[in-house]
């Protein structure tokens, strides 16, 4: 009877070995699309480290899994473990059992790689904690390990912490989103309450951000918070929303659309946009040269007479909680890429009949801003629509 | 005859109404009779020149009428057309 070693050596014999040195050359080469690369080892050799764009399929899977990873088996594949051994074997029943006609074992394994000095990946992973915190994204396929990692990395500005901004801040928050910009100049007041959830009694008179910030870190402490008390203009909104990766805007105020339009066009940031007014509201998401930006839904705001504000016309308070909710899906959708995105249409939703409508939006080919090149786009004309002076003057 | 969907703004013109039923062979015609109907909706729709406000959409179901044919978009007795006109509310 021979040994388990005398085995792996008559096996090594019938089957093609292939040097570190070639495959690393594919790779530097370009040529990796020409071939496949597969880690047969255990899962938490895996994530310790790996040779870049390898698939994982444990040796133990291999049959029932492998040709998932390579479904052409004519295609040349490469199949290594961390020492040669496992995946000669691997390499065997792929050829022999599964049909594969191009198949190679790697010798001396991820070790002898290491050891040339070639490059490894080390796949980041989550703490204990997170894991558990985060268990219900990890378990749907859309978001799993990899998508809450890109939430854990994402910085997300919030413009406004008032109805929309709060229920938006707090599950972003929840979800992990690791940086949450908040621009607001407003304090805290007792007429807030009705529809501002991140806000409390005891925090009347206190700046929105920092009560925001209260109301995050009470959820999550991970959650980086950066404050910005202060209103957007022409002369700061550059440098605020500069490195975020998705702005959430539920200003009061067209001016501060028009504005946080044309400088997220310029600096190619998505922005996922409500408003609502009494019962209704409307949500879209603009993705700069993607797709239509503010002003070619709206190249025009309508005159103060009928753009009237919540203030002076109120709201039912749970229509910012649902539009905003609304608003930190498209973000969460955004940044991990699941699903398709509220992009070249318009969601109105009428609470009080219980429908959502949805309308079409165009680019506009003759759009004042996301028509032409970000460079073209000057700091004057930022925020500025047609009688704007005069806008401004009426809205006082 | 056409369903027309009034926005919020625009209800106390019509008396409250969320959509009212107009006659009308094309965009132009359908808000025309709006208007008269409802004359203190005129001026929040139309241009003094007889062209549609630069800050009022209109859709003919889910499309834009600007990348149809305008106010001289066709209109069937099953179209619902929708005015929109911007909304900015959200913060405070």
């Amino acid at each position: 009877m021979p040994t388990g070693a005398e085995i792996i050596q008559q096996i090594k014999q019938r089957i093609r070995e292939v040097d570190p040195s070639e495959v690393h050359k594919l790779a530097s080469n370009g040529q990796a699309d020409d071939v496949v690369l597969i880690d047969v080892r255990e899962q938490h050799e895996f994530e310790e480290s790996h040779i870049p764009g390898a698939i994982h399929v444990p040796r133990g899977h291999l049959e029932s899994r492998v040709e998932g990873a390579a479904p052409d088996k004519s295609k040349r594949v490469i199949v290594y473990c961390q020492s040669g051994n496992r995946s000669a074997l691997a390499a065997n029943t792929m050829q022999e059992l599964l049909g594969y006609e191009n198949v190679e074992s790697m010798t001396g394994g991820i070790t002898l790689w290491k050891d040339r000095g070639y490059e490894v990946e080390v796949p980041r992973s989550l703490t204990a904690e997170q894991r558990s915190r985060y268990s219900r994204h990890l378990l749907i396929p859309e978001i799993g390990l990899e998508g809450q990692l890109k939430l854990l990395d994402a910085k997300v500005l919030l413009l406004g912490a008032g109805g929309l901004g709060s229920p938006v801040a707090l599950y972003l928050a929840a979800a992990g989103v690791g940086t949450l910009g908040i621009v607001d100049d407003d304090e805290v007041d007792l007429s807030n309450l009705q529809r501002q959830v991140a806000h409390t009694n005891d925090r009347i008179g206190m700046p929105k951000v920092d009560s925001a910030e209260e109301a995050i870190r009470g959820i999550n402490p991970d959650v980086n918070v950066v404050k910005y008390k202060t209103r957007l203009s022409a002369d700061n909104i550059m440098e605020v929303i500069e490195g975020y990766d998705v702005i959430v805007d539920g200003a009061d105020n067209f001016p501060t659309r028009y504005l946080l339009n044309d400088a997220s066009v310029r600096l190619g940031i998505p922005v996922v946009s409500a408003s609502i007014l009494g019962f209704d509201g409307q949500l879209s998401v603009f993705i700069p040269y993607e797709g239509p930006c503010y002003r070619c839904l709206y190249p025009t705001p309508p005159p103060a007479e009928l753009a009237p504000s919540c203030g002076a016309n109120g709201v039912l308070g749970v229509l910012p909680g649902t539009m905003g909710l609304l608003q930190a899906t498209e973000v969460i959708k955004l940044i991990t890429g699941a699903g398709d995105v509220l992009s070249g249409r318009l969601l109105l939703y009428d609470a009080l009949a219980a429908t959502f409508t949805e309308l079409k939006v165009r680019r506009d080919p003759e759009c004042p801003i996301c028509s032409r090149d970000p460079s073209e786009i000057s700091d004057e004309e930022m925020g500025v629509f047609p009688d704007y002076e005069a806008f401004c003057a009426a809205a006082g | 005859m056409a369903t027309v969907k009034i926005p919020p703004v625009l209800r106390p013109s019509v008396g409250g109404a969320k959509e009212i039923e107009v006659e009308g062979a094309n965009v132009g015609e359908v808000l025309r009779g709006v208007a008269e109907r409802h004359p203190s909706t005129q001026s929040q729709l139309f241009q003094e020149s007889g062209e549609l406000n630069r800050y009022v959409n209109v859709y003919v179901n889910d499309e834009d009428v600007r990348v149809l044919d305008g106010l001289e978009t066709a209109i069937g007795p099953s179209d619902t057309v929708v005015i929109l006109p911007a909304m900015a509310g959200g913060a405070r």
